[in-house]
């Protein structure tokens, strides 16, 4: 679940608040969004890869809230690590990197 | 970090917006877009609505799909038809299947024109066979507002408007973050809502709570292949990640690790039943160095929930489950009646998960390239079908009047209104556990059906759900339609075929070899509908 705005990194571009399918954050004027319907997070990770500054941050747990800690967060690399992935292709490239094609099947 | 809890931000005072096209597209996944794209190219005015966002709604959006692209090759194509027709119990058609291949072959090459970053192999050849699905969505978004589509996000449809003739005439719902009511008058509707996964939390699946089901069946639509929606997808216990072609390369195991004999991606029952009793783990560890780096390319969301919970998945164990997935990836939908993709109700199409996809997949999914495959291209027909009904209308087509559709939640009486978490959970107690769902049996189907008979009772005996609930209530009552058609549907099928399995009927029986079709909410009725039948009625269309 979603559980981390971060106000150092956030820069109210609201882009979560937007892209967010089942609408957890509400807009805040002049402050970073606020995460006001944590349990309808359905912990999909499109807030976190459209988030321009990584200041979100969404645990693996699926409808449990867990407590995290931004600068262990931080220190640990997890901030932006699930668009670090190479999951969606960076802009401006116009070549994907996935290889599933190279993949056969396991039988 | 500020955090508090509230309820969906209903301004009441906010005036409603109101909207003229020829088509209204509900549902912005796959389906939906490419319907909205055809619309337009027709040369129809079209307006999109998603209850997300059209781009990041929906199973494709969060979790990229393989695609069933075929090159024209008799002999390929063949292969590839003929591969899928035992395990989705010969109920497949082969003039659909032909029409899909065409078609989506044709829709991947436009994706390529239209800048879809396609990875090339070592000589330079573009591979077409898979999609990540934030590119893809992303990029079906752009094209659908280069369209001139209007795109309303944030925007549930709550229910579906008629004319004075009881043809469709548009939709009204909710604006969830600018607060206020839409309602949008058109000539005809394409319902691309997806399928149904009942709030089990698999990856981009909770805005997927049959709602476009309920919307159609409201109007009178029918339903087909109901049976076929329990699909289970493999999942870490504690995850949303429910992608499973890497459990190809697992072993599943007790928690004292010995293996659990039959249990693979493929033999899903022997991981049901055991998890009937007690945990499972698994581990990827028939994947070598060179696959496993393949495997982090090809799916890099696959890997970063695991990451971060401290999990090296192909040297650790670590405990799964299996999450209900519905329809979703399950073959049941509303019933299609021509090419066109039109359902029995005047001006009502069904496009992608909300329409039933037995003639491409009989009753066996699993998801993935199949249902991209159908999404694009049952889109792409049901826009198309859907701007030729509306531009037939003439422009002076304007409904004098339109009425509401809808009733569960939404109509006005002297009752309390229902609280949408308990219907829910009273919904999710029937359809998840493996006992009632995944081995069916007469005995549990019907106890199930008795419960969910009467709760339909109370739910539509009950009053009109306030602003702030009211998208909640309409999904649970979605959700609580469709249980009931899906297991009226099972207790139907005395037979065990594509992913519906009877313990007290183990066998595929060849006299049961056809569709059964699933109509009505207060009275759910299900009748058998032959493959005979079923393309003369397309022809008579």
């Amino acid at each position: 679940m979603i559980e981390l705005v971060s106000e150092q990194r956030c820069i109210t571009c609201n882009k979560c608040v937007q892209v967010c399918p089942m609408n957890v954050f509400d807009a805040v004027e002049d402050a970073p969004p606020m995460i006001a319907r944590q349990a309808d997070c359905q912990t999909c990770y499109m807030c976190e890869l459209y988030c321009p500054t990584d200041a979100l941050y969404v645990a693996p747990d699926v409808g449990r809230a867990t407590a995290v800690d931004e600068p262990v967060l931080e220190a640990g690399g997890l901030l932006g690590s699930y668009r670090r992935a190479g999951w969606a292709v960076p802009v401006g490239s116009s070549r994907s990197s996935d290889q599933s094609f190279r993949l056969r099947s396991s039988e | 970090m500020s955090r508090a809890q509230s309820n969906e931000p209903v301004n009441s005072a906010a005036a409603g917006v109101e909207h003229d096209a020829d088509v209204l597209v509900i549902g912005g996944g796959p389906a939906g877009t490419w319907a909205a794209c055809a619309a337009a190219s027709a040369g129809a005015k079209v307006i999109l609505v998603d209850k997300g966002c059209c781009g990041t709604s929906g199973a494709t959006a969060s979790a990229g799909t393989g695609v069933w692209y075929v090159p024209p090759d008799p002999a390929k194509r063949e292969a590839a038809m003929a591969s899928r027709e035992k395990l989705g119990g010969y109920l497949q058609d082969r003039v659909w299947m032909t029409r899909v291949l065409d078609r989506t072959y044709e829709a991947m090459n436009l994706l390529a024109e239209w800048g879809y970053p396609f990875p090339q192999d070592d000589e330079d050849r573009p591979r077409r066979s898979n999609l990540w699905g934030p590119d893809y969505m992303r990029l079906m978004r752009r094209r659908v507002r280069k369209s001139g589509v209007l795109i309303l996000d944030h925007s549930p449809a709550l229910e579906l408007l008629v004319d004075d003739n009881g043809a469709v005439a548009g939709a009204r719902g909710l604006r969830r973050q600018e607060g206020g009511s839409w309602l949008a008058r058109a000539g005809s509707v394409v319902v691309a809502t997806g399928g149904c996964a009942f709030l089990s939390g698999g990856l981009g699946c909770n805005v997927l709570t049959g709602d476009g089901y309920l919307m159609a069946a409201e109007l009178g639509a029918e339903l087909s292949g109901m049976e076929f929606s329990n699909a289970y997808a493999i999942c870490p216990t504690f995850s949303s990640v429910t992608k499973t072609r890497f459990y190809g390369w697992a072993t599943f195991s007790y928690e004292d690790g010995a293996p659990i004999p039959g249990a693979s991606a493929h033999g899903r029952s022997a991981i049901a039943r055991t998890l009937m009793t007690q945990p499972v783990y698994c581990r990827l560890d028939r994947a070598d160095d060179e696959t496993q780096a393949l495997m982090r390319a090809s799916q890099p969301n696959f890997f970063v929930p695991l990451d971060r919970a401290g999990i090296d998945p192909f040297r650790q164990r670590f405990p799964v489950t299996l999450r209900l997935e519905g329809t979703v990836r399950g073959t049941g939908g509303l019933r299609i009646v021509d090419e066109s993709c039109a359902t029995t109700v005047a001006g009502l199409y069904a496009a992608g998960d909300a329409a039933t996809r037995e003639l491409v997949c009989g009753g066996f999914t699993g998801g993935g390239s199949h249902n991209a495959a159908w999404a694009m291209s049952s889109g792409f027909w049901a826009g198309a079908g859907a701007s030729d009904h509306a531009l037939q209308r003439g422009p002076a087509w304007k409904p004098r009047r339109v009425r509401s559709a809808g009733g569960v939640g939404l109509r006005a009486n002297n009752a309390a209104e229902f609280d949408p978490a308990q219907v829910t959970r009273a919904v999710q107690a029937e359809v998840f556990p493996y006992a009632n769902n995944y081995f069916r049996t007469r005995d549990g189907l019907t106890a199930s059906l008795d419960r969910l008979d009467d709760l339909w009772i109370d739910v539509r005996s009950a009053g009109p759900a306030a602003a702030a609930r009211v998208v909640k209530a309409r999904e649970a009552a979605a959700m609580l339609a469709t249980s009931r058609w899906m297991y009226r549907s099972a207790l139907a099928r005395t037979e065990t075929r594509g992913m519906h399995k009877r313990e007290d009927y183990p066998r595929q029986d060849v006299a049961q070899r056809h569709h059964l079709v699933s109509a009505g909410l207060d009275d759910v009725k299900v009748t058998v509908c032959t493959a005979a039948e079923r393309s003369q009625q397309e022809m008579a269309a």
